[in-house]
């Protein structure tokens, strides 16, 4: 038995996964141990679970691999500052200092770090390194479906490369051609973040969110002024309205006096149509540009399959894009389609490609994402009983009869159960439900759950034998990676006085009979439920749909802004008590909000950095 | 160190970048000063590009 493990680390979202002869056994992020969001620390936790997770110690391992490739990151930089120079002086004395004292030497770094998981641990050779974007490829590809795919990786950037193109065939994975920094349509779209005053790594799915409300004015600006877009949709970013290759900000003045507003300070200044509108234009040129890509690649090559990965790859609209252009039979996105998943990626791709192992199967390999800590019932009632919470246990069909209720009785249920998923969305594992008929949800989660802007939508989950009748789309969607609109008839449509409502105002009105999960412009972002993956999820659908003849629940992530997922009894538990949440499931414990101690109520939300 | 040194050598050599070699010197030296007058070195940085 062969046994690797995958680190990515020291950027953002650190991660660790675990292969056992080219079978995934585990993955999981750190911050969701750590409980800080995006946490870019080496991680410690993940790396202890994946490793329990497989019943090894590390000194088993047979080898580690970290996603990137320091050195050639390194020669990035220099020849980036040099490019630039003498613009980009401060952040260079601010970077050199980190990168020669730690970042060159990551090798010993790491090994530094590894050996206090298991003192026996003493050989560094196990530890090799894989290209960031080739880590992104080959999580996208390995696990796939697909015997042969082509595969198309988005991001900020790795080490050069921004964007890569790569043909997968068996277990061979080759690149084929690549986009370099600086010009890179994750940090494109990143500056809009930046400049719509979110964070940038965490923010762009606001910018995705917000676009419905606006109009995309500033679209054909975008791609005059910033960038030089050919018709293969590759592109070259015009470096005078950024300054993220050597600056300490995404964009400067430049850009701020061609769209004519300042860079938005969220503790200042509302969002307004403007905000909007530039969403939308950022929105529509990242839908152009993959959609060019991808239909060049379709042209060139030939092959019915589509696999994606990288940042850019979480953007389900642009994906659902794609998907609606018919140019690809196929398409599969990695869950973890961000840096998290590069530690699957790392490690898959030193089994297929270094090991030249080949693969056993053409199904998805990723297990319904479900691939992180799992706890069992007496673990629960002791934790349950620590925390001084007021239970009571059911059986597990009692347990989906009684939560299905609650549901259509318009309650908002912590559903805890299962495996964690493992990337950014909540897949039925570590989620809130609630009863997408209901027409004061949205906001209703957003303000008194969530503690968010109301603006943001929420996305469905539905039986996979039902998703026809429901939505525009026939493809599963395990991941809720692809976006697609409310099927017509079950849409309400907007009389003249609503359809010119501006913004936000639009949000007020009923679009679809299951207006919480139905986006201004009638979109969704799906989650398709497979009794294969999560049995219990399915049942929970399944009765809903019994009591009330609709197949889908409303499922957003169980957390509140800024905060990462939760992932112990613990985390639930202080969710559960610091929000409005009715009810809490975890395994087979019932918990009402109601029958709780008072005193346990928690002040939780400014507990966590809006992001 | 040496073995680095050995591996940051090939990694020259595979992607045929000489010329960076004294580029690095002179930053090697000028790290070592930076890192010998500060106690530690912070990033508060937008997009991590480091």
């Amino acid at each position: 038995m062969t046994t690797i493990l995958g680190i990515s680390a020291f950027y953002h979202d650190s991660a660790a996964a675990l292969i056992e002869d080219g079978s995934i056994i585990a993955a999981a992020q750190e911050e969701r141990f750590s409980r800080k969001k995006h946490d870019a620390n080496y991680p410690v936790n993940a790396v202890d679970y994946v490793l329990k997770e497989g019943g090894l110690k590390l000194s088993q391992i047979d080898h580690i691999v970290f996603f990137e490739k320091p050195f050639l990151k390194f020669e990035r930089l220099i020849e980036t500052y040099l490019a630039f120079a003498p613009r980009g002086f401060k952040s260079f004395s601010m970077s050199m200092p980190i990168w020669l004292r730690e970042k060159l030497f990551q090798k010993k770094y790491l090994f530094d770090h590894l050996k206090k998981h298991d003192e026996n641990f003493s050989d560094i050779n196990k530890i090799k390194f894989s290209e960031h974007h080739y880590s992104h490829a080959a999580s996208a590809f390995f696990p796939s479906p697909f015997k042969e795919s082509l595969v198309l990786t988005l991001d900020g950037v790795g080490e050069w490369a921004t964007t890569t193109v790569a043909i997968g065939k068996e277990s061979k994975l080759k690149i084929l051609k690549e986009i370099h920094f600086p010009h890179s349509l994750g940090l494109l779209y990143s500056a809009f973040t930046y400049y719509t005053g979110f964070k940038v790594n965490s923010g762009e799915y606001k910018v995705m969110g917000l676009a419905p409300y606006g109009r995309p004015k500033f679209k054909d600006l975008i791609i005059k002024k910033l960038m030089d877009l050919k018709d293969d949709g590759s592109f070259r970013l015009n470096m005078k309205y950024f300054s993220f290759a050597t600056g300490l900000t995404m964009t400067n003045k430049k850009f701020s006096d061609l769209f004519g507003e300042p860079v938005r300070d969220p503790k200042r200044d509302q969002l307004t149509q403007f905000h909007m509108d530039i969403a939308a234009s950022i929105q529509a040129v990242t839908e152009e540009i993959v959609l060019k890509m991808s239909k060049s690649l379709a042209e060139e090559y030939r092959i019915k399959n589509l696999c994606l990965a990288g940042g850019v790859a979480l953007n389900c609209v642009a994906n659902g894009k794609i998907l609606k252009d018919k140019l690809f039979e196929n398409i599969w996105i990695q869950p973890a389609a961000g840096d998290a998943g590069g530690s699957l990626g790392a490690a898959l791709a030193y089994w297929h490609s270094e090991l030249n192992m080949p693969r056993k199967s053409y199904e998805d390999q990723m297990k319904g994402s479900y691939l992180g800590p799992k706890f069992d019932n007496s673990h629960i009632e002791e934790k349950l009983k620590s925390l001084k919470a007021n239970y009571k246990k059911y059986d597990t069909k009692e347990v989906i009869t009684l939560t299905a209720k609650q549901l259509s009785n318009e309650k908002t249920v912590g559903w805890f159960q299962g495996r964690m998923e493992f990337g950014p969305r909540a897949l039925g594992g570590r989620s809130i439900l609630a009863d997408p008929r209901s027409e004061k949800m949205q906001k209703e989660l957003n303000l008194k759950i969530k503690f968010r802007e109301s603006f943001r939508p929420f996305a469905p989950s539905i039986l996979r034998d039902d998703l026809n009748e429901w939505f525009e789309l026939n493809n599963d969607s395990p991941y809720m990676l692809l976006v697609s609109e409310v099927k017509k008839n079950k849409q309400i449509k907007m009389n003249e006085k609503e359809e010119n409502l501006f913004g936000i105002d639009k949000l007020n009105v009923k679009r679809s009979s299951i207006p919480a999960i139905t986006h201004v412009d009638y979109s969704a972002r799906i989650q398709t439920v497979h009794r294969e993956t999560n049995p219990r999820y399915y049942d929970l659908i399944e009765e809903f749909k019994r009591n009330t003849n609709c197949p889908v629940l409303v499922n957003t992530s169980f957390n509140v802004r800024g905060e990462p997922i939760v992932c112990s009894i613990e985390d639930a538990f202080n969710c559960f008590m610091g929000t409005n949440l009715d009810v809490l499931v975890l395994e087979d414990f019932i918990l009402f909000k109601e029958q709780q101690d008072k005193s346990l109520i928690k002040d939780y939300k400014n507990k966590f950095e809006l992001d | 160190m040496l073995a680095f040194i050995k591996e940051f050598y090939e990694f020259l050599k595979e992607r045929k970048k000489y010329w960076l070699l004294p580029i690095i010197i002179v930053l090697a030296i000028f790290g070592i000063l930076i890192v010998l007058s500060q106690g530690s070195a912070v990033a508060p940085f937008i997009y991590t590009i480091f």
